[in-house]
C-alpha cells in the first residue's frame, strides 16, 4: 500500500505499529531500556511511588463514588464508606495509609537520589520534574485532608490557609481567595476536593510521565554514579546495563511484594499508626467554634512546619546575619565570576533587609516554602566532582547521615506542642537544613575524594 | 511560635460571643478543661459477644438519651449476636424501626440549656479520644467512666478525675453505689517574705454525699516531685465490683461501635499477609531466576 510505514512486525501488531508506535514504545520504555545492572534496595522506591499512585488514584475513584462534598454531610459520608458501603472501610485505609506511605516512599527514592547524585548533569530536568511531583504530592495531602471534615482536617487548614495573610499587602485577600469564605466553611470543602480530585491528580500524571520520558530519554543513573554508555558492545548495548524488562520488571515484582506486605499489615492490624496515619482527633466532627487545644499537621509534613515555626522575630535576626556574612563573603572570597558576583551578594543584602522590615511570620511561610523550593536547585548547588556518595570524603557521610537525622528531629518536633527548648532546637534543625544546601557549594568540593572506578561495581547474585 | 487559628469574620465573632453568653448563663460544662490523670488498661472484650450485647443493653439504657450514636444503625447490632426480634423488643423504646440510625430525641439547643453543652455523639469516641503512641480512646472511656466522685461544689453534685468539672452527671450512679474519695496531692508552697519555698501535702476527702474535708501537713526536708493520687473506697463493695464489670462491658461495646468491621478486618487482614507472604517467596525466586544469568 502506498505510504504505508514499513515496519518489522507482522499481522495485528504489524496492522497497530504501522499506525501507532506500540512496539518501538515498548523497546524503547521496556525491553531495549538498558537500565545499569548494579541497581540495589534503594532503587526499588521509584516503581513503588507508581504503584501508590496508581493505588491512590483507583481507590479515590472507588471513594468519590460514595463521599459527599458538603460541610453538613462529608464526616458521616466518610463513617458511611467505613461502615455501611461493602469493603467501603478497606477502600478508605488503603487511600489512607497509601497517602502516608506515599510519602515514606516519596522521601526515601529523593534520598536515593541525593546519595548517588542522581540529580547531577544531564538529569537535572529528571530531578526537577521529580520536586515537581513532590510539590504537587504536599498539595494533594493538604486538600485531601480537609475532606473528612474531623476537627483536625478543620483547624488544619485554617491553619495553613491563614498563613497566607502574611503575604505583605495582598496577604488577606489572598487567603480570602484560597478559601472562599471569611473561615474555612462548604466554600473552602468544595474547591479543595475540586482540587484533590481532578487538578493536583492531572498535574501529576503529567509530572510522572515527564519524569518518566525525562529519564529514559538520559538514562538512569546507578550507585556508583558512573556512565554506563562509555562502554557498549558491538551492538551499542551498554556492557554494564540490562534490559529493563525483564529483569528489573521481575525484581521490582519483588520489592513490590515487600512493600505490600508492609503495607497490609498496616491497613489490617495498624490504620491509625499510633496516631499517626489517622489523627485521633480528626474522628470528631469539626467545630469552628471549638478550637483544639493541639493542632498538628500530619507527620509528612511536620518538618516543614518545625521550620515554620522556628522562625520568630528573633531568629530573622539570626537570618539577617547569615546572609549579611553570605554577601560578604561571596565579594570577597567567592570564585564566581562575572555579573553573579554582585547579583547574588545584591540578592542577599535585599532579602536582608526584607527580613528586617517585613513581619516574621511571614518569612516563616517563605521557610517552610523555601526549604522545598531550594530542592529544585540542587543539581547547581553540589559541585563535587564525584556524583556517588560511596567516592566522596569520608566527613561528607557524615554531613548526609547530620541531615538525614535533623529532618527527623524536625519531623519529630513539628508533632509537639511549642517549647521554649523545641524551639531553639528548631530554629538550630532549621539553620542545618538550609546550611546543608546553601552551603553545598562551598563543602561539596573540599576533601579527598576516593578513585571512581571505569565500570560500575557489580556482584552476581 | 505557636500559630495561633485567625478568624476574621464579624459573623463568626458574633456566633462566638453568643455561644460566650450562653456558656455563661448555663455556666458549666464550657469551661471544663481535661487533665492529666492516668488513664487505665481497659479489658479487651471487644471480641467477647456476652460483653458486647450487655454493653449496648448499657449504651442504649443509660447513654442514649442524652448523647446519640448517628454512625451507627440499630440492625447492625445483628453483628454482634443479637436478632432483630431481641433488638425491637428490647432495645427500642420511641417507636424507632431497628433500620433507623441510633439518633436523639434531645435538640442541641435544648442540651446546651439543660446540660450546659451538647453531649457529644458517642459513635467514634472510643477512636477520637485516642493519644499519639499513648493509650487508646477504650482506655479513656474505661477510666473516665469510672472516675466519677460526689463533689458538692459542682451543679450537677458530681465532678471527675479524667475531665473535671464535666458537664455530666454520674448517670450510672444507683449501680456503682456510693463511693469516697480521696485525694493526695504533695506540692510546693512559694515562701512568704522571701523565705525558701517549702512542700506540704493536702489531703481532700470526698465523702459518698460530696463534702470535703481538707488536711495540710507540711513536709519538711522533702526532696522529690510534686505528686498527685487518688483512691476511691467503695463502701458497697459488690455493687461497685459488679459496676466495673459491666464498665468494661460498656466500654467494649463503644470500642466496636467505633469501628465495628474491626474484627473482621484483622481475620482477613491474617489471610492476607499469608498470601504476601508466598507472593514474595514466588516473587523472588521468580527474580533470582532471572538474575542467576546476569554476570
Amino acid at each position: 500500500m502506498a505510504g504505508d510505514k514499513s515496519v518489522e512486525t507482522t499481522g495485528l501488531m504489524g496492522w497497530l505499529d504501522r499506525r501507532f508506535p506500540v512496539t518501538s514504545t515498548y523497546k524503547a520504555h521496556l525491553s531495549e531500556y538498558y537500565a545499569p545492572k548494579n541497581f540495589n534496595f534503594w532503587y526499588f522506591f521509584g516503581s513503588l511511588a507508581l504503584l501508590v499512585l496508581v493505588l491512590q488514584i483507583v481507590t479515590g475513584i472507588f471513594l468519590v463514588m460514595h463521599y459527599k462534598p458538603d460541610a453538613e454531610r462529608a464526616f458521616q459520608s466518610v463513617e458511611y464508606i467505613m461502615r455501611e458501603v461493602p469493603w467501603g472501610w478497606l477502600i478508605r485505609y488503603m487511600h489512607s495509609t497509601g497517602a502516608s506511605m506515599f510519602f515514606v516512599v516519596v522521601y526515601l527514592h529523593m534520598l536515593r537520589g541525593l546519595f548517588y547524585g542522581s540529580y547531577r548533569k544531564p538529569r537535572e530536568l529528571v530531578w526537577i520534574f521529580g520536586v515537581g511531583i513532590f510539590l504537587c504530592l504536599m498539595g494533594e495531602a493538604f486538600f485531601g485532608y480537609l475532606l473528612p471534615w474531623g476537627q483536625m482536617s478543620y483547624w488544619g487548614a485554617q491553619v495553613i490557609v491563614n498563613l497566607f495573610a502574611a503575604v505583605p499587602l495582598i496577604g488577606p485577600e489572598l487567603s480570602l481567595w484560597i478559601r472562599g469564605d471569611y473561615v474555612v466553611s462548604d466554600a473552602t470543602l468544595n474547591r479543595f476536593f475540586a482540587l484533590h480530585v481532578i487538578a493536583i491528580p492531572l498535574i501529576l500524571v503529567g509530572l510522572v510521565a515527564a519524569h518518566l520520558v525525562a529519564l529514559h530519554e538520559v538514562g538512569s543513573n546507578n550507585p556508583d554514579g558512573v556512565d554506563i554508555k562509555k562502554h557498549k558492545d558491538r551492538h551499542g548495548r551498554p556492557l554494564d546495563g540490562i534490559p529493563f524488562h525483564p529483569f528489573y520488571t521481575v525484581h521490582d515484582i519483588l520489592g513490590v511484594a515487600g512493600f505490600l506486605f508492609i503495607f497490609a499489615a498496616i491497613v489490617f492490624f495498624a490504620p491509625e499508626m499510633g496516631g499517626y496515619f489517622l489523627e485521633y482527633n480528626n474522628f470528631i466532627p469539626a467545630d469552628p467554634l471549638k478550637t483544639p487545644p493541639h493542632i498538628a499537621p500530619v507527620w509528612y509534613f511536620t518538618p516543614f512546619y518545625s521550620m515554620l515555626r522556628a522562625t520568630t522575630t528573633q531568629f530573622t535576626w539570626v537570618l539577617i546575619g547569615c546572609a549579611l556574612a553570605g554577601a560578604v563573603y561571596i565579594l570577597a572570597f567567592s570564585k564566581i565570576k562575572g555579573i553573579f558576583r554582585l547579583i547574588f551578594p545584591a540578592v542577599l543584602v535585599a532579602l536582608a533587609i526584607g527580613l528586617w522590615v517585613i513581619d516574621a511570620k511571614f518569612w516563616g511561610v517563605v521557610a517552610m516554602g523555601g526549604a522545598v523550593v531550594l530542592l529544585f536547585f540542587l543539581p547547581w548547588l553540589d559541585h563535587s566532582p564525584v556524583n556517588s556518595i560511596r567516592y566522596r570524603p569520608g566527613w561528607h557521610k557524615a554531613l548526609y547521615a547530620v541531615f538525614i537525622v535533623n529532618f527527623l528531629i524536625l519531623g519529630y518536633l513539628g508533632t509537639q506542642p511549642p517549647s521554649d527548648v523545641f524551639n531553639i532546637m528548631s530554629q538550630i534543625g532549621t539553620l542545618i537544613y538550609l546550611g546543608f544546601f546553601l552551603l553545598m557549594p562551598i563543602w561539596s568540593v573540599l576533601g579527598t575524594f576516593k578513585p571512581v572506578p571505569d565500570r560500575v561495581t557489580f556482584h552476581a547474585h | 511560635m505557636p500559630i495561633e487559628p485567625i478568624i476574621d469574620n464579624g459573623r463568626t465573632m458574633i456566633k462566638k460571643l453568643i455561644g460566650a453568653v450562653a456558656v455563661m448563663l448555663t455556666c458549666t460544662a464550657a469551661i471544663a478543661a481535661e487533665s492529666n490523670y492516668p488513664l487505665e488498661k481497659a479489658p479487651d472484650l471487644v471480641a467477647n459477644k456476652a460483653s458486647l450485647q450487655n454493653g449496648a443493653k448499657l449504651f442504649v439504657n443509660h447513654c442514649l438519651n442524652c448523647h446519640s450514636a448517628v454512625s451507627l444503625r440499630y440492625n447492625k447490632l445483628t453483628e454482634i449476636g443479637l436478632t432483630e426480634e431481641q433488638i425491637r423488643d428490647n432495645l427500642l423504646f420511641t417507636g424507632e424501626r431497628v433500620g433507623d440510625l441510633m439518633k436523639i430525641a434531645m435538640r442541641p439547643g435544648d442540651a446546651k440549656t439543660w446540660l450546659g453543652t451538647a453531649a457529644p455523639d458517642l459513635s467514634l469516641i472510643a477512636r477520637a479520644k485516642g493519644i499519639n503512641a499513648g493509650p487508646s480512646g477504650s482506655d479513656y472511656v474505661y477510666t473516665y467512666l469510672r472516675s466519677f466522685y460526689r463533689d458538692a461544689s459542682t451543679l450537677t453534685g458530681w465532678n471527675n478525675l479524667v475531665y473535671p468539672n464535666v458537664g455530666m452527671p454520674h448517670v450510672m450512679w444507683d449501680d456503682q453505689g456510693p463511693r469516697e474519695l480521696t485525694k493526695v496531692d504533695v506540692h510546693q508552697v512559694r515562701g512568704k517574705n522571701g523565705e525558701p519555698n517549702t512542700w506540704e501535702r493536702v489531703t481532700t476527702a470526698y465523702d459518698a454525699q460530696g463534702y470535703t474535708s481538707v488536711k495540710r501537713e507540711p513536709l519538711p526536708g522533702y526532696t522529690g516531685h510534686a505528686t498527685s493520687e487518688s483512691r476511691f473506697k467503695a463502701l458497697n463493695p459488690a455493687q461497685a465490683t459488679a459496676y466495673e464489670r459491666d464498665v468494661a462491658d460498656l466500654t467494649a461495646f463503644m470500642s466496636w461501635m467505633a469501628e465495628p468491621n474491626q474484627l473482621q478486618r484483622k481475620t482477613l487482614g491474617v489471610y492476607v499477609l499469608i498470601f504476601l507472604g508466598l507472593f514474595f517467596v514466588v516473587a523472588w525466586r521468580l527474580s533470582a531466576s532471572f538474575w542467576k544469568h546476569v554476570r
